[in-house]
């Protein structure tokens, strides 16, 4: 039995990548969240609100290639998300100003904002698509190891190798990042505690002379600042593809509501919570029982409960069981 | 004869399309002073209130603080004129410290509050003790003294009470009154309904009683308590 390999495998293959995709649905999570608790309704636009942001991000990576701006080894979609954040605030402000606020004024009911969010999320597919192409793009070109699994060998003398993607490490550090930037932000501040007032008791808020308008806007501006990091780590994680940023709409979801609908807590440990389902149950586990197991049940198979084709099978599964035992979810939001 | 300071007059009025709840209904309250609301079930009271305080349309009559009239504005611009309402329902923010809520009350204003917090917390001491916690953990009685001391930062001129001793025990009951003439003391107009109404008539300086939205007897709070037919009818006794 070797438990440091086994460890060190199951950081590689598990821990680690769990971690930066936890991180990346965390960030997704926070923004669904924040909508879902002050303009009360599940914004099905957010996944492609991700892949606008990354878009208009990889576009600006591409002229500061063209000038020549490099930030080398940190990848220059980081020079390029302040400008990747501030097209999709802008964008996000246009769509409230031309289709949300209507429906505001109307005081139409939350499955009415749902179905125009459908509307708003086709339409942004389709944008997408036509600026940039349903293709993959590779943007990262930053350094692509934080640690080499080669070179962990050579410094430890283990068998197993633990790599570490700089695009890991920067998903990570980003994340904390925004998320203190976010709490502080929400704890602290005037306009912070104002939306959570607002979130709290909305007419309550109104007696106390909250703005309602102003504090839609900020949501819509902190949601464009979450999606867009998100859609950016993950594009850089993995690579930009719209139709994956709209597959990523079910586990987000499943975070947000898992977390609890509304809790900024809740997405948090749902994002992870998904994240870490999501790879322990696809992951094939034969490496890390080899190390572990007596060699008499040494496993025959992978040991992998789930082909990673089902992985979102997983979400949906946790979706469901949160819904039926504990349907304000981990972190007691509203009810969904 | 000089007019009150804040006061609705013949009101007439119902939320939306519906009928008229209120018919000709007219309330008023002196500077410092306690006007207190009662009346049967489905009087009208909170509905008055509410015409007071802008949350329903005035089809006939006028309110009017301080001799202007302020029939047409909104609440909210209302809350900027200096009053205050608590409703009687919702009326803290559950998720928020107390101390965040007093801030939330003060919203409007870009000064410093601190005197303010002050205030309110010598008034409930209470709620110094418990300012970090979460206004949803408090007791009945302490979350109506958030509720209240929210109302009290913006530093309103008039403050409206929707029933502030629902659901909380006679002592806290009695508790709340006598913060309430303290803060009538201070200057500020007191409106309230209130289902109490033995109580509320005794610390009430004119005291109003409603049946169908109509003024039935108006008076102070001594001479409601005196006369024979509101006492038999609405007090339960003798």
């Amino acid at each position: 039995m070797d438990f440091l390999n086994a460890f060190v495998a199951l950081s590689n293959f598990v821990l680690i990548p769990a971690t930066a995709y936890g991180s990346q649905l965390a960030l997704g999570a926070l923004g669904v969240t924040l909508i879902y608790g002050i303009l009360r309704f599940s914004n099905f636009a957010h996944g492609d609100t991700m892949a606008f942001g990354a878009m208009v991000t990889i576009l600006v990576t591409w002229l500061f290639q063209a000038m020549g701006l490099s930030i080398y080894p940190l990848p220059t979609a980081l020079l390029a998300l302040p400008f990747g954040i501030a097209g999709t605030a802008l964008m996000m402000l246009a769509t409230d100003r031309w289709v949300y606020r209507f429906y505001r004024e109307q005081k139409a009911k939350p499955i009415i904002l749902v179905m125009v969010s459908l509307g708003v999320m086709f339409i942004l597919n389709g944008v997408v698509r036509v600026i940039i192409g349903p293709g993959e793009q590779n943007f990262n070109d930053g350094a692509r190891f934080i640690m080499r699994a080669k070179d962990f060998k050579v410094m430890t003398g283990l068998k197993e190798g633990l790599a570490f993607k700089s695009s890991q490490g920067i998903t990570i550090v980003v994340t904390v990042i925004a998320v203190i930037a976010l709490f502080w932000f929400l704890n602290r501040t005037r306009t912070g505690k104002s939306m959570r007032a607002y979130s709290d008791n909305e007419d309550l808020a109104l007696l106390s002379g909250i703005n309602p308008e102003k504090v839609v806007r900020v949501t819509w501006i902190l949601a464009a600042i979450l999606a867009t990091t998100a859609g950016v780590l993950y594009g850089l994680d993995k690579a930009f593809k719209p139709f994956t940023y709209f597959q990523l709409l079910l586990p987000i979801f499943a975070a947000a509501i898992v977390g609890g609908l509304g809790n900024p807590l809740g997405a948090i440990a749902g994002g992870y919570i998904i994240a870490f389902s999501e790879v322990t149950l696809t992951y094939a586990w034969k490496k890390v029982a080899v190390y572990v197991l007596p060699e008499s049940l040494k496993p025959d198979g992978l040991v992998q409960l789930l082909s990673t084709d089902y992985k979102f099978a997983v979400s949906f599964a946790i979706l469901v069981v949160v819904l039926i035992f504990k349907p304000y979810g981990l972190f007691r939001g509203k009810a969904v | 004869m000089n007019e009150k300071f804040l006061i609705g007059d013949r009101i007439s009025g119902g939320y939306g399309q519906g009928p008229n709840i209120l018919h000709g209904c007219t309330l008023a309250v002196e500077k410092g002073e306690i006007a207190v609301i009662v009346g049967p079930n489905g009087a009208g009271k909170s509905t008055a209130m509410k015409a007071v305080f802008g949350m329903m349309d005035v089809r006939e009559g006028a309110v009017r603080l301080d001799g202007e009239d302020i029939t047409a504005l909104s609440p909210q611009a209302r809350v900027a004129k200096g009053m205050a309402f608590v409703p009687q329902n919702n009326n803290i923010f559950t998720s928020m410290t107390v101390e965040e809520n007093l801030e939330m009350g003060a919203f409007l204003r870009e000064d410093d509050m601190t005197d303010s917090m002050e205030q309110v917390y010598t008034l409930f001491p209470i709620l110094k003790d418990k300012r970090r916690q979460a206004a949803g953990e408090l007791s009945g009685g302490q979350r109506q003294q958030v509720a209240v001391g929210r109302a009290l930062m913006t530093q309103p001129s008039v403050l409206m009470l929707d029933e502030p001793t629902a659901g909380v025990s006679p002592i806290v009951m009695d508790e709340l009154f006598d913060r309430i003439i303290e803060v009538a003391r201070t200057g500020i107009s007191i409106l309230m309904v209130e289902q109490n109404a033995r109580q509320a008539l005794e610390i009430a300086d004119t005291g109003y009683v409603l049946v169908q939205g109509r003024n039935a007897h108006t008076g102070s709070g001594k001479e409601l308590l005196a006369n024979p037919e509101v006492r038999r009818t609405f007090l339960g006794g003798t």
